[in-house]
């Protein structure tokens, strides 16, 4: 990381070059020097998108144990799984620009650093599962899809991964509701209630309303984000309607219809009052979710001392007895 | 909380695709040794046949070029331009060249 300010001259020719990189769409790579806002900017957008993979394994990780056959408790399981993968990643992306995947754990249990406003819902029914997936994933894939082309490189590549595996979390959840609809009536109604009460959340997910997120023309200007929230939240609506459709459910919204001029849907404003009071943390369940998070952080101290413990022991041994490194069979 | 303080160390991974391609770098992880951070990485990188091979390596044994020495680092190959083929004139009669 570049410490030394030295001469404005320097200044600006760093600058000057950070700028040229962003103006050829190309990539800022990890030891590239880069401005101090621009690297704030992603910490706290990438720590919060790791913490949304994290935190988000709780509302659907609580039916595991109840799903209703060993085929979908093992699809349940592979997702939850990813979850945890994609959390991963973008921690691994979050550290290259300095930051330790420890303070950003820290940050997140001291409830400094937020998660995705969506995981402070409650999951009430086994339909959730499927609607999650549906339209949860679904928000969630249309927010990253442009951001694998976001232009911070590590960034990028994480979320090039993660589409990957967000395409199966979308079809499985939807598979799960075809499955339902063609049940019994209870099934059905299940599905609707379902889908009547993670719609609005799930178009909260694309965040506040152009005019009113502050720093969306910065972050756009920066290439960090390629779409604005609105353009985001219209095209997840104009992909979602036709699937409703063919699914047989009814989107609770009564300003929904398509637009024959704009060639796309209105659709009625989300309660952005209800957004605010999630994100400051007095949604349904934010509570519950970070008290889940920390007693799972606690609990799992024990195993984490105790790698350390093997480790240093290990190495102790080895030390003594002046034996090589284990495995230098050479690696090509 | 406090007590595991001492961050198990950061690992580089590297994966083979499959056979016939090189090892390519996917990301990092934190494990207490390298055994550890084998098995990790098998767990976070390769869920889906990512790979056949994985390597892992401790980021501080890495030695990496620095970007601000891009220019006189890589600049002396620049101006020799007969280390390409297209610098050397063939006439078009002469076949599988």
């Amino acid at each position: 990381m570049t410490t030394t300010p030295a001469e404005p001259e320097l200044q600006e020719r760093l600058q000057a070059g950070f700028d040229a990189t962003i103006a050829r769409n190309d990539r800022i790579e990890p030891r590239d020097w880069m401005p101090d806002d621009y690297r704030r900017t992603l910490v706290r957008q990438i720590a919060q998108h790791a913490h949304s993979e994290i935190i988000g394994m709780q509302p659907e990780g609580a039916w595991i144990g109840r799903a209703p056959s060993l085929r979908r408790k093992a699809i349940l399981l592979a997702k939850v799984q990813d979850e945890a993968g994609h959390g991963l990643y973008l921690y691994s992306a979050c550290e290259t620009l300095g930051v330790s995947r420890i303070e950003l754990t820290e940050l997140l249990l001291a409830g400094r650093q937020k998660y995705s406003s969506i995981f402070n819902y409650p999951t009430l029914s086994y339909a959730d599962v499927g609607t999650i997936g549906w339209l949860v994933d679904g928000a969630a894939i249309c927010n990253q899809v442009p951001l694998c082309r976001t232009s911070y490189g590590p960034y990028g590549r994480a979320m090039i991964r993660i589409c990957k595996e967000e395409s199966f979390h979308q079809r499985q959840g939807y598979e799960l509701l075809m499955t339902m609809m063609r049940g019994t009536d209870a099934q059905r109604a299940m599905v609707q209630e379902s889908v009547d009460r993670f719609w609005w959340p799930s178009l909260m997910m694309f965040g506040p309303p152009d005019g009113e997120s502050p720093n969306s023309a910065r972050s756009m200007a920066w290439g960090v984000k390629r779409n604005s929230n609105d353009e985001l939240r219209q095209r997840f609506v104009d992909m979602t309607v036709p699937q409703a459709d063919a699914l047989g459910v009814t989107l609770p919204d009564p300003d929904l219809r398509w637009n024959e001029e704009r060639g796309h849907h209105d659709f009625g404003d989300p309660d952005w009052a209800e957004l605010a009071a999630v994100i400051r943390g007095d949604g349904p369940c934010n509570a519950e979710r970070l008290r889940h998070r920390r007693t799972a952080h606690e609990d799992g101290a024990w195993v984490r001392e105790a790698a350390s413990a093997f480790a240093s022991r290990s190495a102790e041994v080895a030390a003594s007895a002046s034996a090589g490194p284990s495995g230098g069979a050479g690696a090509r | 909380m406090s007590a595991d303080r001492r961050e198990w160390p950061l690992y580089e991974v590297f994966v083979r695709g499959k056979r016939g391609l090189n090892h390519v770098h996917v990301g990092s992880l934190h494990a207490p040794d390298d055994a550890m951070a084998l098995r990790h990485a098998r767990d976070v990188y390769t869920r889906r046949n990512e790979g056949v091979s994985i390597w892992v390596v401790r980021t501080d044994a890495i030695t990496a070029s620095s970007p601000d020495e891009k220019d006189p680092l890589f600049a002396p190959n620049g101006d020799k331009v007969y280390r390409h083929p297209t610098f050397y004139e063939i006439p078009e009669n002469v076949p599988h060249m």
